[in-house]
């Protein structure tokens, strides 16, 4: 059961890809899992399933959390259900991927709203009861191209990049509260937004990392469920890049 | 309930929660300057009174708490 003690983790998009693998992992190690979702309820209940045949507790939560009310809601829920969660995982994300001459004010508002809007109301919400707990971990889902850049996604981009100012500053705020706030960036994992992928970027893709090859959603979960670990308590404020050495 | 059982809670809160000295809790006292009470400290006492006493305290509010004195204010204020 590791080290978790039963705690909750809350997991934003955890019904699909890196989202769903994070569920599980910490789910496998010993959390009360809360699996959020925006509209796909058959999946959430899916990883729900999956967490419990491997012995583990979970539940699926519906809510936009780009939404404050939506997000209010979900935290009650999740109290209510499991208790106040002192592992949040800010991994829902979209993209609205256009080259900036041809992005509307719309695609960037709502991959900002999705993307980072939510990373600010769901930690926000969360710090209330790991203030209490003197206990909290906060891991954001960022990307190397919050770090890199990557043409068509100026708007993604930016979300990314705003989560690593955001839990570098949070993480100054509460650090003497024994919680840590840090931020995972994946580089070119295999999931359903990159199986959409041309084969030549594809090609590109992996031929731009040391590794070779796409990774995994497994490789970027063991990461978070370490960060949300105990072992982990002295690494906060910093972006750990799971991208195959693409960013050397 | 009225303002000296608001403030006789809310000085048992601050010890408790805050591990204060009582002595030092008077209503000018200022949280930062004379209790050493960081600006997050704060923050963290206003929701031990949210829980403690069933108010809420919205965060515009909260903001322009400085001394014991405004938060029974504040917390008198809600409960009447």
């Amino acid at each position: 059961m590791g080290d978790s003690e039963g705690r909750v983790a809350l997991v934003t998009g955890g019904s699909r890809g890196i989202g769903r693998a994070m569920a599980r992992a910490l789910g496998a190690s010993g959390h009360r899992v809360a699996v959020n979702y925006t509209s796909n309820e058959a999946a959430a209940k899916e990883v729900v399933t999956e967490i419990e045949s491997g012995g583990g507790r979970a539940l699926a939560f519906q809510a936009d959390v780009g939404d404050e009310t939506e997000v209010k809601g979900l935290f009650s829920a999740v109290e209510e259900a499991f208790g106040a969660p002192l592992v949040l995982v800010n991994n829902a994300g979209i993209t609205r991927d256009r080259l900036l001459l041809r992005m509307s004010a719309d695609d960037f508002d709502r991959v900002i709203e999705t993307n980072l809007r939510s990373v600010f109301l769901c930690t926000k919400s969360a710090l209330r009861g790991m203030l209490k707990a003197r206990w909290g971990r906060v891991i954001s889902i960022a990307s190397v191209a919050g770090i890199l850049g990557n043409p068509g996604q100026a708007n993604y981009a930016a979300s990314k990049a705003g989560m690593i100012g955001f839990s570098k500053s949070v993480a100054k705020e509460v650090g003497s509260r024994g919680i840590t706030i840090n931020v995972v960036a994946p580089g070119y994992i295999e999931t359903d937004l990159t199986a959409d992928l041309s084969d030549e970027i594809k090609r590109q893709a992996v031929e731009s990392t040391s590794l070779g090859r796409f990774g995994q959603a497994g490789e970027v979960a063991g990461v978070v469920d370490f960060l949300a670990s105990e072992t982990a308590s002295y690494i906060t404020g910093q972006v750990i890049s799971v991208d195959g050495g693409l960013a050397l | 309930m009225d303002r000296s059982q608001v403030s006789e809670r809310l000085t048992g809160v601050l010890v408790s929660e805050l591990g204060l000295d009582e002595s030092k809790i008077k209503d000018d006292a200022h949280f930062e300057e004379d209790l050493d009470v960081d600006s997050l400290g704060v923050v963290e006492l206003l929701m031990a009174l949210e829980d403690e006493f069933d108010v809420k305290i919205p965060d515009e509010e909260a903001e322009s708490i400085v001394t014991v004195g405004q938060a029974v204010d504040l917390v008198h204020q809600k409960l009447s």
